[in-house]
């Protein structure tokens, strides 16, 4: 490994980064291109730390509007890693060291000026396992929009609820059971609550780490065919160890191997043609 | 070739098989004997206990024809409820005993016939003219205390047939006691000064209930002080401060603390508590003080391990969806851990409630007959009561000891009894 300092350490970059460029490669180059055509996030030179374990390496990668980016790879390759950098979920874990930059709409995110609490109201995560608050159905929604103030009465904070539990394709089941605990749902329905209590802070981004490793085929389905309607609005990273799910749902594919990013492209594209040797073994089942 | 080794795992299995049961078998043995072995102990105390503590339930009572006489009731006729107040009532009591025994008339005999009473005798008739000044005048039969003495014989605890100089009561004593007898002029009735008077020389006015109150008080300052400090630090520990040597240092100080004799909790009191600040001594907020100091680690390492508890995901879904670490803490992992920290909170209030040791040394092991009013009042607690009871000579104190005791046990039983309540009634799945 290079010498060289991190450039911007966690929160200490005094400016958001206007023009940002691909960081120049330390003994690997990502194949393919990692830009998006309507970018949101860009990551640029992105290393995570955890002590002494290097977790990820010098990753560039664009998250852009209106489409799905797959992330995939083996376990422990970083994937999970790289995305709760986006939303600064990493803040929380103590021994986690973060150096290069990631922008949202051009500000950078680690700047001191960024707030955490407005990020995460900006760049939305549902979760691996469905983590509904042990509340009822209508506060888990409304949850978001109260502590940000997003509603001025309680006519809008219904209406926020009911909307986003439409978006979630979660409301005909749960409309006459708002009252009755998130907890009580089942796996699948609990996903959707926990992307209808995303949604309802109206982010910009959503970022799925594996939401429907804990489903079964049938809700797997459901949540893929609502991940393919949100993405009429949103920016949307998924993390997945189903390739099929990410042939699916995804239009980009970002293959990670031990930390590094090494190919990403259209999904078509690295499914059909990959252009890496670790990315073909991996997507025609050699390891992983 | 693969049959061979097949056979030899069969066999080998085969070998160890029954040692390995029989193992289990003596672990279960070994287990169940000491469960049963504690029970019998448990059944042992529970039943001396009782068996000693019941008869302070009853209280000895002699029924007396008291003349209700106005010259020395009322002598200016005021009807004025201090001057009924003050009463010399005890002379109507004793009068009352002479005219039942006229024959007796010597100083020296007529002491012993009045020592059958007890000194408090008169309170029944204080109550009852203060109840009712009309009945001044008039002669009334009266169940009045009978002394201690008397008490422990008629109970059976002291037996009729030892040698005179091993009794406290004499052999005339016992003449006009079975003369009372004969006529059914003695009964055991319901032991009401136990529950409702505070300590007394004689143990048949003798009660808890200052001591009781002695001890809501102290419990009182206890837990408004060391519930909300003790979560408010398990909050900080746990969530906000950073993990590095001095919390470290803390967090091994904080169980140090929970395992300091509660001793020295109370010389701490007294060097701070009374003789820096300069609180008063015996009172329950000086007691409430240590009891506090003695509880806070207890409290601190159950809430602490109560949030610990709390799932990860949850704090995770509050982040994610913005919420800052202090609406996390409030909204999501309070809530869910408050249920473990009540739990801890009153077993640590029912430790508090059984301790004796530190309240000696800030002097509430007093004798204090006054119920407090207030937290700054001299007071004495329950497991202290215990205490000074069961060092008073008195046979009589023996069954009051007991009684304090299972009284003592049953608030500590109801205290748990809640604690298990609330983690049942307040416990969410998640």
């Amino acid at each position: 490994m290079s010498e060289a300092a991190p450039q911007v350490a966690a929160g200490l970059s005094a400016q958001p980064v206007q023009q940002v460029k691909p960081v120049a490669e330390e003994g690997y180059r990502t194949v393919g291109d990692f830009t998006a055509a309507k970018p949101v996030m860009q990551a640029r030179g992105v290393d995570v730390f955890y002590g002494d374990n290097h977790a990820i390496q010098k990753v560039n990668l664009d998250i852009g509007l209106n489409e799905v980016i797959a992330l995939i790879g083996p376990s422990g390759c970083g994937k999970s890693t790289f995305i709760r950098c986006l939303n600064r979920m990493n803040d929380t874990i103590e021994s986690a060291r973060f150096t290069g930059d990631i922008t949202l709409d051009g500000e950078n995110i680690y700047a001191r000026q960024m707030d955490v609490v407005m990020l995460r109201a900006r760049v939305g995560m549902v979760f691996q396992k469905p983590n509904p608050f042990p509340k009822s159905v209508y506060d888990n929604v409304a949850y978001g929009p109260r502590i940000h103030g997003l509603a001025r009465d309680r006519a809008e904070l219904d209406r926020i609820v009911e909307t986003s539990l439409e978006r979630a394709g979660l409301w005909n089941e749960v409309k006459d059971r708002l009252e009755e605990p998130g907890t009580g749902l089942s796996g699948g329905q609990q996903q959707r609550l926990c992307i209808a209590r995303t949604i309802a802070v109206n982010p910009e981004v959503i970022l799925m780490d594996e939401p429907c490793s804990a489903l079964d085929p049938i809700a797997t389905a459901r949540i893929e065919d609502l991940i393919d309607e949100l993405k009429q609005n949103y920016a949307i990273v998924i993390v997945t160890h189903s390739m099929q799910q990410a042939a699916r749902v995804s239009q980009r594919t970002a293959y990670f191997h031990l930390g590094k990013l090494i190919e990403v492209g259209d999904t078509d594209e690295i499914f059909t043609n990959p252009r890496h040797k670790l990315t073909e073994d991996y997507i025609t089942g050699r390891f992983g | 070739m693969s049959s061979t080794p097949r056979t030899s795992v069969k066999e080998a299995v085969a070998r160890g098989i029954r040692r390995r049961y029989a193992q289990e078998s003596v672990f279960r043995a070994l287990g169940l004997g000491a469960l049963l072995i504690g029970l019998g102990f448990l059944a042992f105390f529970f039943y001396t206990l009782i068996a000693n503590g019941y008869t302070a339930l009853a209280q000895t009572r002699l029924r007396l024809d008291v003349a209700l006489d106005a010259t020395v009731i009322d002598p200016t006729g005021s009807r004025d409820p201090a001057v009924l107040e003050g009463a010399d009532y005890q002379k109507l009591v004793r009068d009352a005993l002479g005219a039942r025994f006229p024959e007796v008339t010597a100083r020296g005999d007529l002491r012993a016939l009045f020592a059958l009473v007890s000194p408090g005798a008169g309170l029944e008739i204080r109550r009852l003219v203060v109840a009712d000044p009309r009945a001044i005048g008039t002669t009334r039969s009266v169940w009045v205390l009978a002394d201690d003495d008397v008490d422990v014989l008629v109970k059976g605890h002291v037996s009729r047939d030892l040698p005179e100089v091993d009794r406290r009561i004499t052999d005339r004593q016992l003449e006009w006691l079975s003369r009372l007898e004969s006529e059914g002029r003695v009964a055991l009735r319901f032991n009401r000064y136990f529950f409702l008077s505070g300590d007394s020389r004689d143990p048949e006015l003798a009660g808890i209930w200052s001591a009781t109150v002695g001890s809501f008080y102290m419990l009182l300052v206890t837990l408004v002080l060391s519930f909300p400090l003790g979560v408010a630090t398990a909050i900080y520990l746990e969530e906000f401060a950073p993990r590095n040597r001095w919390t470290d240092l803390i967090e091994v100080n904080i169980n140090n603390l929970a395992a300091v004799p509660s001793i020295v909790f109370g010389l701490l009191g007294l060097a701070v508590f009374i003789n820096e600040f300069g609180l008063p001594r015996s009172a329950p907020l000086v007691g409430g003080l240590v009891l506090c100091l003695m509880t806070l680690p207890v409290i601190i390492i159950a809430s602490r391990a109560a949030l610990t508890a709390v799932p990860p995901s949850i704090r995770e879904a509050a982040l994610g969806v913005g919420a800052s670490k202090m609406q996390m803490v409030l909204h999501h992992v309070l809530p869910l851990a408050l249920p473990g920290m009540l739990t801890g909170t009153i077993i640590g209030m029912a430790r508090a409630l059984g301790e004796s040791a530190p309240l000696l040394m800030i002097g509430m092991v007093a004798f204090i007959v006054d119920t407090p009013e207030t937290p700054l009042d001299p007071a004495t607690a329950l497991p202290v009561q215990v205490y000074l009871w069961a060092d008073s000579p008195e046979r009589a104190f023996v069954e009051r000891t007991s009684a304090a005791i299972i009284v003592l046990l049953v608030f500590l039983l109801m205290m748990n009894a809640a604690a298990i309540l609330l983690r049942k009634r307040f416990e969410r799945r998640y």
